[in-house]
């Protein structure tokens, strides 16, 4: 941490009480060398870390999305969308832009987040402003019970809930067995409690996002 | 303030330092032979995991985004000094609640969880109120878990309890069970 | 001479794996023994970190033995400890994300795992780096196995399956309670339990033929 201290050579032999100058040397010399250490394994491996990052955003998204090849992130600013091809440096929250193979737009990728059972759940939801639709789903972190909570991402019956779930007025949530509007959710027995936070969240990012990016689509009419 | 709820719920009852996370063992198993010293460990701890929880938040608005690998020999160094300081401090201004912290707020600060506290609460990306808030539930928490297994331990003390039972293996029992109960806590707090 | 530094090296290095086991006799370091070990692989990754973390810094803190003066010793050592704790972070989530994201804040935890301070302080402190190292890797090894066994129990009761293939086909009713919180408590519990048993029962047999 601070490299201007002398050497170790003017250390006094082992005494019982060791003087201050010694202490503040060794602990010097014990910052420098894990200084040292740390940022060099932090150059070596920050890229590598950044770049699993960004896969594993990618792969979720690509999974929302289907059929997006590119990403690009959207954000307000003064009540308009902006776009560009790195996270946003002022904007607190944003969204992703899907494009596939030949330019045209996929849909937006939203992130949401909210209390569920046990702890947060963290989300992705595909929503496409064409149709009004939600066309994928995706838990990115939970921590709902085994067995119970964690069929929101383990059951595809609930997960297929969310292909083409129409957000207009809103997405509610029914019992299982109980859809008969294409705007409902049916619940999981056993776990309705995780599956009405799920369906919370959606809406809630949807509550955020779905008013821009309407508004967005008829200017661009 | 729906959201301060949630976070001081959360962390109080349903995610559990001691229950769930396991954090803080040492002092759970170790200290809780008696109620009142089980108490006074708790009120320790809350009052060190405010201080951590503003250090943290400190630490990790204006400090770390210039050296993120520095993230954990800084936490624990700059939480140690400033207990040992806040301790001094107490030591002069009022000897009262010195007394009665007392000897545990230096052991307190190696412990797990008041490192675990700082490093969750700067993981979820809370603000100063919620970092704080969140300080005072998962403090809460340790105790009321310290306290409910000092309380069962108390009780335990008279019981003809099999040779190879006793010790370490009926505390964990023990807190397995109560564990168990905080798990109804679950969904408390989910407003939906 | 020779023969006597071998039989002392053997020693070092066998009494952490059971005699002075770590966490199944001294109950040290139980907040990653009970919170990572849901299933078998995150128990023995969580293990091998500790293992590496705990030869590391003990090595460093035998080389430097007589440099470290008495009153600075536990901030040295804890500098050195969270130094190789953000090593192996950093590693982990570099080459093994899966892992890392599974143990989350757990492995920087490992900084305050009272077992990698403890032997710094009771041993590394005052031997020669190679007994250190014997010891270290004794240590955690002892705690990797401990480890690995809870995970073990657990991830087969609790879901069925060994490093996630099933092993009891779709018949089998889980015990979820395992894989949660007060599955790790009951394990360790019912583990320590087996263990004071055994204990006992040797100590019994030796009177009955003493």
């Amino acid at each position: 941490m601070n490299e201007k201290k002398p050497h170790i050579e003017n250390v006094a032999p082992e005494k019982e009480e060791a003087g201050s100058f010694r202490l503040i040397m060794t602990l010097t010399l014990a910052g420098l060398f894990s200084g040292i250490l740390l940022s060099t394994t932090y150059v070596v491996t920050e890229p590598v870390i950044k770049a699993n990052k960004e896969a594993a955003l990618r792969e979720a998204i690509y999974v929302v999305l289907p059929g997006c090849v590119e990403i690009q992130w959207v954000w307000e600013e003064n009540g308009v969308l902006v776009e560009g091809d790195q996270p946003p440096e002022k904007a607190e929250s944003w969204i992703y832009k899907g494009v596939d193979q030949n330019g045209n737009l996929v849909g937006y990728a939203l992130p949401g987040e909210g209390a569920g059972f046990q702890d947060q759940i963290v989300l992705i939801v595909g929503y496409k402003p064409e149709n009004d639709k939600v066309i994928g789903f995706q838990v990115l972190d939970s921590r709902e019970t085994p067995g119970l909570g964690d069929k929101i991402f383990k059951d595809k019956a609930f997960i297929a809930n969310f292909n083409n779930l129409n957000t207009d007025p809103s997405v509610e949530i029914v019992k299982k067995g109980a859809k008969t509007k294409d705007n409902e959710v049916e619940g999981i027995t056993g776990a309705t409690i995780s599956s009405k936070a799920v369906v919370k969240i959606v809406q809630e990012s949807l509550n955020q996002w779905k008013p821009l990016l309407l508004k967005q689509a008829k200017e661009n009419e | 303030m729906d959201n301060l709820i949630w976070i001081f719920i959360s962390a109080l009852l349903v995610n559990n330092f001691t229950l769930t996370y396991f954090l803080g063992l040492c002092p759970f198993l170790g200290v809780t032979s008696r109620l009142e010293t089980a108490f006074r460990l708790g009120l320790a701890n809350i009052f060190v995991m405010v201080i951590t929880a503003i250090c943290s938040y400190a630490l990790n608005e204006w400090v770390l985004p210039f050296a993120p690998f520095l993230r954990l020999i800084s936490f624990i160094i700059v939480i140690a000094s400033s207990v040992q300081f806040v301790e001094m401090a107490l030591k002069k201004l009022s000897p009262d609640l010195f007394r009665a912290l007392g000897i545990y707020l230096p052991l307190i600060t190696t412990n797990c969880a008041i490192l675990g506290l700082a490093l969750f609460s700067t993981n979820k990306g809370y603000g100063f109120t919620e970092g704080v808030v969140y300080a005072l539930g998962a403090g809460g928490g340790v105790t009321l878990a310290l306290v409910l297994l000092a309380a069962v331990r108390e009780e335990t003390r008279l019981l003809d309890i099999p040779d190879i039972v006793k010790g370490t293996a009926l505390n964990l029992i023990i807190a397995g069970i109560i564990s168990m109960a905080f798990m109804g806590f679950a969904g408390l707090f989910t407003t939906v | 001479m020779n023969s006597d530094e071998t039989s002392e090296g053997r020693n070092v290095l066998l009494k952490g794996l059971w005699k002075e086991n770590p966490v199944l006799v001294a109950v040290l370091g139980m907040c990653p023994a009970l919170a990572v070990t849901n299933s078998a692989i995150n128990a023995l990754a969580m293990g091998l970190a500790s293992l590496f973390v705990l030869m590391s810094s003990s090595f460093l803190v035998s080389l430097f033995r007589n440099l470290i003066p008495k009153q600075v010793r536990i901030t040295a050592y804890i500098v050195i400890i969270a130094t190789f704790v953000t090593i192996v972070d950093f590693l982990l989530a570099a080459y093994s994300p899966v892992i890392h994201k599974e143990l989350g804040a757990f492995i920087a935890l490992i900084v305050v795992n009272c077992l990698i301070l403890g032997r710094q302080e009771a041993f590394a402190s005052k031997n020669r780096p190679g007994m250190a190292l014997l010891d270290a890797l004794g240590m955690g090894l002892g705690f990797t196995g401990a480890l690995l066994a809870i995970g073990v129990i657990r991830e087969i009761l609790g879901s069925g399956s060994l490093f996630g293939i099933d092993l009891f086909g779709a018949n089998f009713e889980p015990w979820v309670i395992m894989v949660l919180p007060p599955g790790g408590f009951f394990t360790l519990g019912f583990l320590l339990l087996g263990i004071n048993w055994f204990t006992q029962r040797s100590i019994k047999e030796k009177e009955n033929h003493g």
